[in-house]
């Protein structure tokens, strides 16, 4: 019987004991990760040795033409071209260096380009603010981005009477606000000196100026940075700089930036939007959304360029730069309001109804509780869609703005740096500073990423 | 707090479409009262406008756009200068963001007649070319026969081409791009036999390419192109200004008043000259300026030849000839009326 | 004892202000007023301004006679007779070729580098993921100006072309392949590869439900290579060869004869589907490493090859997790392919929004059915992917 059975199945059952193997030569140290990890079979070495020969044939024709046979210094194309040279020519780097200023500033006056580097300088700070964890005084930091950087921006960039009556405007509400908050923070310990009914809270025992000081940071802020351009505007000038001689990476930047600024508050409101009970409230926002994300970046740019002008009175006629910044901002809002979606669905019901549960209406629920943790979560979504973004503002190019990628372009049809090298170079430099600029954001998010994991872990 | 912060933003707002706060009064005394002409003009040909590397600019429209503001502010500089593409040109104008588009524009009857625009002249009769590589060796147009040609699109070149290689039976490739600089670049790169816009065009964009000498201009001109300044339709007011800024430009060249000689002139027996300089009759003040508009116009900016010369003819780096663009009187089509 | 009292407590007759219902439909209509009101003012200003502008406004120009001449065309289309009408077909066809292509290429590319990223092949995984990295952060447009002006441009002129086996030229007008023609008999040759095509998809159909019910295996992929390779060649031998080749030649400036693929079209196939396929790639990495580990070391110990495993357990449920991004790839491929207009490629937008827009004036009419088209892919790619989503899906149980 049990024979039977065995007999049937022989395939699997094995009678005799196999021949011992030999010892395997090593399954430690170089040689054996070399042969786990390249010459594992058949088809792995023959993948191996065709990915070997492709790197070995493409690296070095790379590192020579744009390092070893390269050029790095020249005034115009002859410094670039082989005949004049004598010696094979590889990229051409005397050109980027030739025409970085173009590529930074794009026709801004040069006697004005100081300005563009302060907004340059308060950009970085304010980036530096926001994505390092361990800065201080985060809220701080997100008003000075969200708002103080782009009318600062908007002032020293544009300049001329409109900016500087917007200026002063901006300087006396802040003083007056200023004012109602000196007195706010003198007056009860004033009243409270003269009644006698002192109220010692901890707050009270505080000298007044820091009493001043830390609630009202951000006006105090705001202060000094009206102030300091106005001292600026006094002493230097800002005259007006015309939209239409911006360019480079300046408009690059802006557009970014602006794309930022925009589309996160857009973002939450259309978010929350779409998770409302409000049907009305629901279906439009359902509509922009996949409306805006139904169709390429290209036509809302058309539309913008082209539309936009129709829909306002024509006494209000957009300038050329806001058309496309106003497109790609609400462009860049329906793709941050799904990713911010996403984070709203991740919170479980209990913190919705632990908010709730303790009183809190719609909006304190959602400022206190549920967005600082949905927002937190979809941080990589959020950057992710911010190098989308960015890379899609070369898209204006299209439309007519001089961003980086485009004053590349337009150096390229120049005679004077006219040689068979000049494109690679001008393509490797732009890819260079695109490449830096996405993967460094690319690695942030990932690093945030990690660090939420590790909050999870426990 | 948030309050101040969304009014803060209202003023930016409002402030960053100050583009063309305008009350609905003439456009001259809109003009006026801002101080400064704005004028469309090309986003860069040689000769007809381009800005130089500190952003001034220069060219035959450009002198047109610098002798209104002559007129009008008695200082050519108060002109604001928006390089518009071909593709953005007329919805910028229809739009007021421009007063007036001086930037090499064919005109035509549609365009006449359909955008609700008017054309105050013609600055330059062109029409349209060809340019070849010398080495493929041929001397006509009709020996095109199956080339690769680039154009730009959304010009009336698109069509005329189209319409040339029809009527002549011809096959051929068009490759159209968006941008007059990416068309140039393709044909030099040699994706295109041949490249076809304006004749003055071509001029201008041979000069971008790396061996300007290395191409030549077919003699064809397969279509009329005169080329004029635009405005909008409904100030005549300011189209009258327009119209007769390039009139007394004509005028003056025709009657040898130029920057040189001015002041001597100022000082002639003859009436048409006095008439012109304003010295006699009040022709300025009927269109809304001085008297003495001419003169500030010849003064700043010299007369039509000397703009001619110094932009796109003997004195440049095109050496255009004057050609269909001479006066009247040696044998070309540029006439003016009489200023009487 | 006292008696509580049991009466329920009323609760408090909240003012109308504080019910959140009444809120509600307070909110509401505010937005409906506001999005009304922007709409109104945006469509009256418009009509204000066109008729200001003396645009003629309508949709009568679709059939008006278009005048200008498109090198691609998947329809007739000529300078003499055609509409804007026409354009618009061409212009969408060009867009519709070069995204289902694009969607093709790019999904064998985005899967084969997503599985090389996890291959064990050290050298491998690294260039795939040289690859996603330096692709997935660079401008599309970047890539594109570089495929079309650093690549394709450089490329001989006609007359010397760069030679590539079976008479296919290669220069800067484009690739030119040869023009096979039927003569008499040959359609048999097609009649017989369709037939081939069917029978090869009928076998497999019968081959799995016979391994379904049997477990026995049959080699498929050969039986399926004779029917539709070997059998139309035997035809075509037996038949006496009746397809000849109308070989490229130089005529005047441009090769003649044979299929001429514009180097437009090249650029801006190569360039959407490496772009796309590093995103496909990373959706398919993330696909396969969220099946879990048991499952491939399930598949190995039953005994199956590494290739098995990879087909027939890991990939069928790494689907699931792939095929919702795999849809907005797809989508995203599509409305990419409108950056045509920067390098010259006659698709949608640089034909309708490009130049018939500029030849009508009537940017209204023509952007918004730009965008109308878009939306419907949109929509019509979403609802397949759903579809075949929810079939997926419902494998799980």
């Amino acid at each position: 019987m049990t024979d039977a059975t065995t007999e049937n199945a022989a395939f699997f059952v094995r009678r005799e004991t196999l021949p011992q193997e030999a010892a395997p030569l090593s399954v430690a140290g170089p040689l054996a990760w070399v042969r786990a990890n390249l010459f594992s079979g058949p088809v792995n070495t023959i993948l191996t040795l065709v990915c070997a020969y492709i790197v070995v044939t493409s690296l070095p024709e790379i590192i020579r033409f744009y390092f070893l046979d390269a050029v790095w210094t020249g005034s115009n194309r002859d410094a670039c071209l082989a005949e004049k040279v004598g010696r094979p020519v590889g990229a051409c780097w005397a050109y980027v260096a030739d025409r970085f200023q173009y590529f930074v500033y794009g026709s801004y006056p040069v006697t004005q380009r100081w300005r563009v580097n302060i907004v340059f300088a308060m950009f970085a700070l304010g980036v530096v603010w926001l994505l390092w964890n361990n800065a201080p005084l985060k809220k701080l930091g997100a008003f000075f981005f969200f708002v103080l950087l782009p009318i600062s921006a908007y002032i020293l960039l544009l300049g001329g009477p409109g900016a500087q009556n917007l200026l002063r405007y901006l300087i006396i509400a802040t003083v007056a606000l200023a004012g109602v908050y000196m007195v706010l923070s003198f007056a009860p310990s004033l009243l409270g000196f003269y009644t006698g009914a002192a109220q010692l809270a901890v707050e009270h025992e505080l000298p007044p100026w820091k009493r001043f000081y830390r609630p009202k940071r951000l006006i105090l802020m705001a202060l000094v940075a009206f102030g300091l351009i106005a001292i600026l505007d006094q002493s230097i000038g800002l005259p007006r700089v015309d939209t239409g001689l911006w360019g480079g990476m300046t408009v690059t930047f802006l557009i970014a930036a602006v794309g930022i600024v925009f589309s996160l508050p857009l973002g939450v409101v259309l978010a929350l939007g779409r998770r409302s009970r409000l049907p009305i409230i629901q279906l439009l926002s359902v509509i922009f959304i996949e409306f805006v994300r139904g169709v390429p970046l290209i036509t809302v740019l058309f539309m913008a360029n082209t539309m936009l002008p129709l829909f306002v009175p024509q006494e209000w006629s957009p300038d050329r730069l806001l058309r496309p910044l106003v497109g790609v901002a609400l462009f860049a809002a329906a793709y941050m309001a799904e990713v911010i979606r996403g984070g709203l669905q991740a919170i479980p019901k209990g913190q919705y109804e632990g908010a709730m549960s303790l009183g809190l209406g719609y909006w304190n629920m959602m400022r206190l509780i549920i967005l600082p943790q949905a927002l937190r979560i979809v941080i990589p979504g959020i950057v992710n869609t911010f190098i989308g973004l960015f890379k899609d503002t070369t898209l204006v190019t299209i439309v007519g703005i001089f961003d980086f990628l485009r004053t590349i372009e337009a150096t390229l049809v120049d005679p004077t740096w006219a040689t068979p090298t000049t494109r690679a170079t001008g393509y490797a430099f732009a890819a260079i500073f695109y490449f830096l600029c996405c993967w460094g954001m690319s690695r942030y998010s990932i690093s945030v990423e990690r660090r939420l994991a590790a909050g999870q872990r426990r | 707090m948030n309050r101040f912060v969304s009014a803060a933003l209202a003023v930016a707002a409002t402030a960053a479409f100050a583009g063309g706060a305008q009350a609905q009064t003439g456009l001259l005394a809109q003009v006026k009262s801002r101080g400064q002409l704005i004028c469309g003009v090309g986003p860069g040909l040689a000769g007809f406008g381009i800005p130089d590397a500190q952003g001034n600019w220069s060219g035959l429209d450009v002198d047109l756009c610098r002798a209104i503001s002559a007129a009008v502010f008695n200082d050519p500089a108060k002109v604001k200068f928006i390089p518009l593409s071909s593709k953005d040109r007329f919805t910028a104008l229809q739009s007021g963001e421009v007063d007036l588009l001086s930037r090499n524009t064919t005109w035509t009857m549609s365009r006449d007649t359909s955008l609700g625009l008017n054309f105050a002249g013609v600055n330059y009769y062109d029409g349209q070319g060809f340019m070849v590589r010398k080495k493929l060796g041929i001397d006509s147009a009709l020996k095109l026969a199956g080339a690769s040609v680039c154009t730009q699109q959304g010009t009336t070149t698109e069509l005329n081409l189209a319409d040339f290689f029809r009527a002549n039976k011809l096959k051929y490739e068009v490759v159209a791009f968006a941008s007059a600089d990416e068309t140039i670049k393709a044909y030099e790169s040699g994706r295109c036999d041949a490249f076809t816009t304006d004749a003055s065009g071509l001029y201008a964009e041979r000069l971008k390419l790396g061996v300007p000498t290395d191409h030549i201009v077919l003699p064809e001109i397969i279509s009329k192109e005169p080329l004029g300044p635009v405005v909008r339709h409904g100030d005549d007011t300011w189209l009258d200004i327009v119209k007769w800024t390039h009139f007394a430009m004509l005028n003056a060249e025709e009657l040898g008043v130029t920057k040189t000689n001015l002041d001597e002139m100022l000082k002639s027996e003859n009436p048409e000259i006095k008439r012109l300089l304003g010295t006699e009759g009040k022709f300025g003040e009927a269109v809304g300026l001085s008297n003495d508009w001419v003169v500030r116009i010849v003064k700043h900016v010299g007369n039509y030849g000397e703009s001619f010369e110094r932009n796109v003819g003997a004195n440049s780096l095109l050496k255009i000839a004057r050609g269909q663009n001479a006066l009247w009187t040696k044998g070309g089509l540029q006439y003016a009326p009489p200023i009487r | 004892m006292t008696t509580i009292p049991t009466e329920p407590v009323q609760p408090g007759k909240a003012s109308l202000l504080y019910d959140p219902k009444i809120r509600g439909y307070v909110y509401q209509l505010a937005l409906l007023a506001v999005v009304g009101f922007l709409i109104y003012s945006a469509a009256s200003n418009a009509i204000e301004n066109l008729r200001a502008q003396k645009i003629a406004s309508g949709f009568g120009f679709w059939h008006n006679a278009a005048g200008f001449d498109v090198n691609q065309k998947l329809i007739p289309f000529s300078a003499s007779g055609s509409t804007y009408g026409q354009a618009f077909w061409v212009g969408l066809l060009n867009t519709l070729l070069v995204a289902s292509i694009g969607i093709v290429l790019a999904t064998f590319l985005g899967f084969f580098v997503g599985v090389a990223r996890l291959s064990s092949n050290w050298i491998l995984a690294k260039i795939a993921m040289v690859y996603v990295e330096v692709i997935r952060n660079l401008p599309l447009l970047l890539q594109l100006f570089f495929w079309y002006n650093a690549v394709l441009k450089p490329l001989p002129n006609p007359r010397q072309s760069i030679e590539l086996p079976a008479g296919i030229l290669l220069n800067n007008r484009g690739l030119y392949l040869p023009d096979p023609q039927l003569e008499p008999g040959g359609s048999l040759i097609v009649l017989t590869f369709l037939l081939g095509l069917v029978g090869a998809i009928t076998f497999r159909y019968w081959a799995r439900k016979q391994q379904e019910a049997t477990g026995k295996q049959y080699p498929v992929g050969w039986i399926a290579l004779g029917l539709v390779v070997v059998l139309p060649f035997f035809v075509y031998l037996l038949m006496g060869r009746p397809i000849t080749f109308i070989y490229p030649e130089l005529a005047g400036f441009n090769l003649r004869g044979g299929i001429q693929i514009f180097p437009e079209f090249v650029a801006l196939l190569v360039g959407l589907t490496t772009y796309t396929a590093a995103f496909i790639a990373e959706v398919v990495r993330a696909g396969i490493l969220a099946v879990s580990k048991g499952q491939s070391e399930a598949a190995h110990a039953l005994g199956l090859r590494p290739g098995a495993t990879l087909k027939l357990v890991v990939i069928p449920q790494a689907m699931r997790v792939i095929i919702p991004p795999l849809t907005s790839n797809y989508l995203n491929l599509t409305k990419n392919s409108s950056l045509a207009v920067a390098i010259g490629y006659p698709d949608l937008v640089q034909v309708f929004t490009g130049t018939v827009l500029n030849q009508t004036g009537q940017a209204v009419e023509v952007v918004a059915i730009t965008m109308a088209v878009y939306l419907t892919i949109s929509l019509v790619t979403s609802l397949f992917m759903n579809i075949y989503n929810k079939r997926m899906a419902l494998v799980e149980r």
